[in-house]
């Protein structure tokens, strides 16, 4: 083939690729520019202070949905993050059959679709407690965390090298503090971030709420209640005829979004900072 | 890292402990989005005037009904009675608290918003998808002053366990035999055409976008969203235009002591024909409902305030309130609600 | 050394922990359907009717409608995460522009689903409804076809990450002999990079696949939520993620409850085939150690 064909053939291709790789970002741009223009003039410290009103009644705040969901999300964070560190650290020390076994049932846990930790939700939690709550809710996401955790824990360590474990050994020191003490601490900005990052995703999770927080149009602090939580609210309001919960939804959502990009920054920046390096 | 995790667990136990231990208290509801802007303007108002918090989420009757059955709420919210069969499954006795009445109202997207009259035959037709545009002769020899377009009729229906779905194929499979054998009646139906929406809210939002779409909601909906509706041939040939006039009309039956009463298809004169009734369900023995002492006392306090000062607000709403013989009975029925074998009320 | 052993002992609690969870899981799943396995049986699977009237239940409406949006979305986003795969590690590798493009690509996967749907029927479905209106037909603006192009939008940093560690992983050796030979970028992709890195590419399509095939609240919005067949791909339809989102808290003849939960686990042991098979291939091309 000619040298001439050849390039033109080469630059057409890089131009193609070009324009697929730019398109393919542009939605984000515009959901980005959208959340923005329709949401931010919804905030308001009334906003975050106040209580929902009524089907069509105008003004109104999303004060319950803000601490739902920090209340949730907390309970995720003390179930999964301990539980996720073991069992990432087991995963990392025991090369056995059974831990092969366990790496596949966490990637089987990860692909579980979202509504059917919602389901599970309902028929350990609800059912049997008679009721809905925020327990059941943040138990339906560290679910949906455990297998973040488990991962960037495993990951992290692997990357740790044998020496630093075999030096503290020498020392004296014992099995349980080399890993607790020595190990753990230096894996701390990948472990950290695999949990913010963890975060970041239920944040925005709505599906696993459907069945087991409910929703409340009250402040409610009892974990064993009911409670709402920003993405579901969302839902509803998204749903809905009244422009006067478009407007909140549209504001809800910038708030969700500005706080998961925040997250995401944190992550990118504190990973950084925090790493230990060989 | 664990130290921090534990610093959070003692923080959140010591702050939500004392907050709940003083607590009032809560009570949880769930179901029909048929009576929602009632129920909502009625907590609201109860909780500034007792400081009860009265958690209700609208997420439909058949979801009222199936979370009762679960015991996971206090009480229950249907526009669609349970009948005998299927108050077998409760594990306890459940009764049925009329609240109001509504009409169920068909709601259309179609420029200019005319206001049409529509036939129980011309109905049932639309529904099961036969008649597919706005111009059909059928509807226009109907209208023949309004100025039908030459667009395709988009049906849009429920996608969730509706007690206003009941109410209306309740209503159909009255008056058309052959929604009856394809369709029936029910909360979840196998709908032969159409787009589903969620709620009574999903319904009249997706209604007002797509235009040529039709749809039936509580009349409140159409008319907090300046949605035109229909006006409906009743049984006694009468065009009649839902109304809390034309729903008390359909209200104004014999009413059995359960109050589980169909209103549709009314033989009162000026009766609006797809009237229903939407009901608060609770059981009848509230300890047996796991309830405590101190809620069920509530929980009675609640519902007699509501079938007595809460009717002020129905009719602002455009909900029919109840007439006195239907206060009458739903009195009868709040007050054999037990705790054990101890009366509620006093 | 007693302390030790309860660590220990902690340490293997903990992933015994996780395999019982998906044990109970399925269980769960199981003892949830058994009721809809008595009654339906094998009809279940080819059943096209959902009639919770008659109480006759059949799931391939949902099938159906879970693989139109699936494979649709699939197809339409392919191209566009294999471009930015290929675009960040071949030609922007190593280049602060390729940071950024990567970057962006993340935050895409980082927007929650509901905002996806909710974006989707303020912006999209109009629209395609607009479209529809052009082409004569039923202007839902919901249906499959919105579903799929939302998703496909959703699953584009699935597959391009995967996609751009898997030609990361092609040795370099191999490349850069190409380009000792005289071969264009182009020439370069085609032969060398592509061929090698395609069953990798293939395992990141295939999980994408059990990505948009589990997804939800996104394709709840703007699905269209009907229950019957869709007859193309402008009709309203149901996925098996949407029909239980819909009808799960209302269900209220256990019958219907159950063939929700039988839903719900067709759903976990269908996305469970498939991202099985594209981890497997994953592992065998990047084993461990390898990065």
């Amino acid at each position: 083939m000619n040298p001439r064909k050849k390039i033109f053939k080469d630059n057409l291709f890089k131009f193609i690729i070009m324009i697929f790789s730019f398109v393919s970002v542009t939605p984000l741009f515009f959901i980005l520019f959208q959340i923005v223009r329709n949401g931010i003039s919804s905030i308001s410290i009334n906003f975050i202070l106040k209580l929902p009103k009524g089907p069509g009644e105008s003004g109104g705040g999303i004060l319950n949905s803000i601490i739902g969901t920090f209340i949730i999300i907390t309970i995720a964070i003390i179930i999964s993050v301990p539980i996720g560190i073991s069992a990432g650290i087991y995963l990392n020390e025991y090369k056995n059959r059974f831990a092969e076994l366990l790496k596949v049932i966490v990637n089987v846990l990860q692909g579980l679709p979202s509504i059917l930790i919602g389901i599970i939700a309902y028929l350990w939690v609800v059912k049997p407690m008679r009721g809905f709550s925020a327990l059941s809710g943040g138990i339906a996401l560290a679910l949906m965390m455990l297998p973040m955790v488990i991962k960037s824990t495993e990951e992290t360590l692997k990357l740790i090298p044998h020496s630093l474990k075999e030096a503290s050994y020498a020392l004296g020191v014992s099995y349980k503090d080399t890993i607790l003490k020595v190990i753990l601490p230096s894996g701390f900005s990948g472990i950290a971030s695999g949990i913010f990052i963890g975060i970041a995703r239920i944040t925005g999770e709505t599906a696993p709420l459907l069945f087991s927080a409910f929703g409340n149009p009250f402040v409610n602090l009892n974990p064993f209640k009911p409670v709402d939580a920003i993405p579901l609210l969302i839902f509803n309001y998204a749903m809905s005829p009244y422009e006067s919960w478009h407007k909140i939804a549209w504001g809800a959502s910038f708030l969700l979004v500005a706080g998961v990009l925040i997250l995401n920054i944190i992550i990118k920046m504190a990973g950084e900072k925090w790493k230990v390096k060989f | 890292m664990k130290k921090l995790l534990l610093f959070l667990t003692i923080t959140l136990i010591t702050i939500l402990l004392p907050i709940n231990t003083f607590a009032s208290v809560n009570l949880t509801g769930a179901g029909a989005t048929f009576p929602y802007p009632l129920y909502s303007k009625m907590f609201s108002i109860y909780y500034k005037a007792t400081g009860i918090k009265v958690n209700y989420q609208a997420i439909g009757s058949g979801g009222g009904i199936r979370q009762l059955l679960s015991k996971t709420v206090d009480f229950g919210a249907s526009d669609a009675f349970v009948d005998d069969k299927g108050l077998k499954n409760f594990p306890h006795k459940v009764v049925h608290i009329p609240m109001c009445a509504g009409a169920v109202v068909l709601t259309y997207n179609i420029s200019g918003n005319p206001f049409l009259k529509l036939t129980p035959e011309l109905i049932s037709s639309i529904f099961l998808g036969k008649i597919k545009k706005w111009n059909n002769p059928r509807i226009k020899e109907l209208n023949p002053s309004v100025n039908l377009p030459d667009l395709k009729i988009v049906v849009v229906h429920r996608s969730d366990g509706s007690g206003t779905t009941f109410i209306f194929s309740d209503y159909l499979s009255k008056v058309s035999k052959e929604w009856k054998d394809k369709v029936g009646r029910g909360k979840a139906l196998n709908w032969p055409v159409g787009l589903g929406a969620k709620g009574n809210p999903g319904v009249a939002g997706l209604i007002k976008q797509v235009p040529g779409a039709i749809g039936y909601v509580e009349l409140i909906y159409a008319l907090s969203n300046k949605m035109p509706f229909a006006s409906i041939k009743n049984e006694s040939g009468n065009f009649v235009k839902p109304s809390i006039e034309s729903v008390k009309l359909a209200a104004n039956t014999t009413l059995p002591d359960d109050m589980r009463v169909s209103l549709t298809n009314t033989n009162a004169i000026n009766g609006y024909p797809i009237s229903g009734f939407t009901w608060i369900l609770v059981y009848k023995d509230l300890n047996k409902a796991g309830l405590s002492m101190a809620k069920s006392k509530e929980l009675v306090k609640l519902l007699w305030w509501m079938i007595h000062t809460g009717q002020q607000y129905a009719e602002s709403l455009h909900y029919a309130p109840l007439s006195p013989k239907a206060k009458a009975k739903a009195e009868r029925i709040i007050k054999n609600i037990k705790f054990g074998n101890k009366t509620l009320l006093k | 050394m007693k302390e030790d052993k309860i660590f220990k002992t902690t340490l293997i609690m903990s992933g015994v922990f996780i395999a019982l969870l998906i044990i109970l899981i399925l269980y769960s799943l199981f003892k949830g359907s058994y009721l809809s396995i008595k009654q339906n049986g094998f009809n279940f699977l080819t059943g096209k009717e959902w009639d919770p009237v008659s109480e006759k239940f059949g799931l391939l409406p949902f099938l159906v409608g879970t693989l139109l949006t699936s494979v649709l979305s699939l197809l339409i986003s392919i191209p566009f995460a294999l471009s930015i795969a290929i675009f960040s590690a071949i030609y922007l590798k190593k280049s602060f522009t390729g940071k950024i493009l990567n970057y962006l690509t993340d935050l895409l996967s980082g927007i929650p689903s509901v905002i996806y749907g909710f974006w989707g029927l303020y912006f999209f479905v109009p629209i395609i409804r607009k479209l529809e209106i052009s082409l004569g037909i039923l202007p839902y603006g919901v249906g499959i076809i919105t579903a799929s192009l939302i998703l496909s939008i959703m699953i584009i940093p699935y597959t391009s990450s995967i996609a751009r560690e898997v030609i990361n992983l092609v040795p370099s050796e191999l490349i850069e002999a190409g380009y000792a030979m005289g071969a264009t970028t182009y020439d370069v992709i085609k032969k060398i990079i592509l061929p090698y890195a395609k069953s990798g590419i293939f395992a990141g399509i295939l999980l994408s696949f059990g990505r948009a095939f589990g997804e939800t609240m996104a394709v709840t919005m703007v699905i269209g939520n009907s229950n019957t067949l869709p007859k193309n791909i402008f009709s309203p339809a149901n996925t098996m993620a949407s029909i239980i989102a819909n009808e799960f808290t209302e269900a209220t003849k256990n019958s219907h409850l159950s063939s929700l939960i039988e839903v719900g686990l067709w759903l976990f042991l269908i996305t469970f085939v498939i991202n099985f098979i594209g981890q497997t291939i994953i592992k065998k091309f990047a084993p461990e150690g390898g990065k």
